[in-house]
């Protein structure tokens, strides 16, 4: 993997490609999003694709006080979703914890020039000296890209917003929250259908709350939710306005004799994402990734360990809040490799077809600009190997949660605490 | 005939040895959930139970009041604004005060025209 780039940023919070892989956002803490756009490839170093620049910078989210509640809405990006490209102007959602919004990113290129009732600069001519009619005409311009909201989709989530997704109808999408799945259409602002409720009538009796929410790739119909239990529901939408009712439940069966305290807790799933081919999905818990066959809900079909060596250190990771962390997980384009982050800024990534799996790392001491990433090892037994590192010796303030890979290309996004790293595959 | 016997006891003894170093080995995560309840005896019997989830539902500051939270956000914006200089001790309350116990007023910025 070679030619790095890094932005430096509040607290990166969400990134992704859009569908060609042209363009890549980023959300952050402040409630900014920063699109990145690469550059075509240059004729002198054909073996190396473009280099991804900043190409809009807007904010998107401000902070909010629930004045029911008393409570502080943070303009932290949960999440960010492209939508399809339909004409020239790219279309994105965006969303905090409260409300979701679409944001158009056009480009002008060209202005009008040459008015008659106008100078240059705006001001209106003296009529007196206006004696000759000509039409304008369009001259080009400096770039310049704007970034307008064209939909605010507000007032439908009681709890907080974990996740959206676009359908492939491109007409609707829906968003998560704790306990809520509600689905809206895309021109329509002031209603939304709620298509899941797991609040129980009584609070006391809550035991699960909603961790994810995709829509399937192709199917229209179909879409999927995680939960704090580790179980994953299927839902059909043809069969009945309300989905609480799953046409299928993911769960893999627990030894009761390993359970303990912490087995819910590491349990939980923080992402789910659906395999470009939509046959497969892939969750992601504390210490593993798993893909499941959408065909068999007794059990996945692939695990892999992130890093198991954190077993052994449950305890303190439960009191320094860490046993928390919301990993993602991502899969390459034809779904050969998947890619999810983990702590010390290692991130990890599994093939699928020859059964390897690599461990790198993104900072800035230990790659330079156009090197080859070395792979990293974390030494669990006793004795400690020459460049590896011990567990005891690992940061876990500096974590991976959000990664992406470019739709077609090996080019992938990884976002450490504030800065986005771009690595491309060495093409030889 | 001893030979195998003999063979037959070691792979016995082995199994046996083999399941207590299981029993040691294949729980860190009780081991793990050991030293936390002996750190934190009053921990709930509900593991990742209601308390949890109902904390992270709960998710977000709380504020007093909106005066509250636009103070707060006013501190942080203003992180250079002057503190006021601390006061000296105000002598209240505790006796009547007299003059050489008062603050010094501070002279005017204005001279007066008088004086010009």
């Amino acid at each position: 993997m070679i030619a790095k780039f890094s932005h430096a940023a509040d607290i990166i919070s969400t990134v992704e490609f859009n569908h060609s892989g042209e363009l890549l956002a980023t959300g952050d803490k402040g409630g900014r999003v920063v699109i990145f756009q690469q550059e075509p490839e240059s004729k002198s170093q054909p073996q190396c694709r473009g280099e991804y620049n900043v190409y809009s910078t807007f904010q998107s989210h401000e902070p909010e006080f629930d004045y029911l509640k008393s409570l502080e809405i943070e303009e932290k990006i949960n999440k960010i979703r492209w939508l399809p490209q339909k004409n020239a102007a790219q279309f994105l959602l965006s969303t905090n914890d409260k409300t979701i919004k679409l944001w158009k990113i056009s480009e002008r290129d060209k202005r009008p020039e040459g008015y008659n009732l106008k100078e240059e600069d705006g001001r209106y001519r003296d009529f007196n000296t206006v004696t000759t009619l000509r039409v304008p005409v369009f001259r080009p311009m400096d770039l310049m890209v704007e970034a307008s909201p064209r939909r605010v989709f507000a007032n439908a989530h009681t709890y907080h917003i974990n996740s959206i997704s676009v359908n492939s109808d491109c007409e609707t999408y829906l968003s998560a929250d704790d306990l809520r799945i509600n689905l809206w259409n895309l021109e329509i602002t002031d209603r939304s259908f709620n298509i899941v409720d797991i609040k129980p009538a009584n609070m006391e009796e809550l035991t699960e709350v909603i961790t994810a929410a995709e829509f399937h790739p192709n199917q229209c119909n179909t879409f999927v939710y995680s939960s704090s239990k580790g179980t994953i529901r299927l839902c059909d939408m043809r069969a009945s306005a309300l989905c609480d009712k799953h046409a299928k439940m993911f769960e893999e069966p627990e030894d009761p004799n390993n359970r303990s305290f912490f087995s819910e807790i590491i349990s939980s799933i923080s992402d789910v994402k659906f395999s470009h081919s939509g046959r497969y999905m892939m969750t992601r818990d504390y210490l593993s990734v798993k893909i499941w066959d959408l065909n068999m809900e007794s059990r996945p079909v692939e695990t892999y360990q992130v890093h198991e060596y954190l077993r052994s250190k449950l305890c303190s990771l439960y009191e320094n809040d860490c046993i928390f962390d919301k990993f993602e997980c991502c899969w390459n384009g034809n779904d050969s490799v998947v890619m999810t982050g983990s702590y010390n800024n290692f991130f990890r990534m599994f093939d699928r077809g020859y059964r390897q799996d690599v461990t790198l790392e993104a900072s800035r001491e230990n790659s330079k600009p156009r090197s080859v990433l070395k792979p990293r090892k974390v030494s669990t037994g006793g004795k400690r190997k020459k460049d590896e590192i011990s567990v005891d010796s690992l940061d876990f303030n500096k974590k991976i949660l959000h990664t992406a890979w470019h739709p077609l290309d090996n080019i992938i996004a990884v976002a450490t605490t504030n800065n986005l790293y771009i690595f491309q595959e060495k093409l030889n | 005939m001893s030979g195998e016997n003999e063979e037959t006891q070691t792979a016995e003894e082995t199994s046996v040895d083999e399941k207590e170093i299981q029993d040691k080995v294949i729980s860190p995560e009780k081991a793990e959930e050991a030293k936390l309840k002996a750190r934190y005896p009053n921990l709930g019997n509900k593991p990742g139970g209601s308390d949890l989830l109902r904390k992270r539902l709960q998710k977000g500051q709380k504020y007093f009041d909106s005066g509250d939270y636009n103070m707060a956000k006013a501190k942080i914006k203003n992180k250079q604004l002057p503190t006021a200089a601390p006061e000296k001790t105000e002598i209240t309350g505790d006796h009547i005060p007299t003059p050489q116990d008062l603050p010094q007023r501070k002279p005017s910025l204005v001279a007066s025209k008088l004086a010009g």
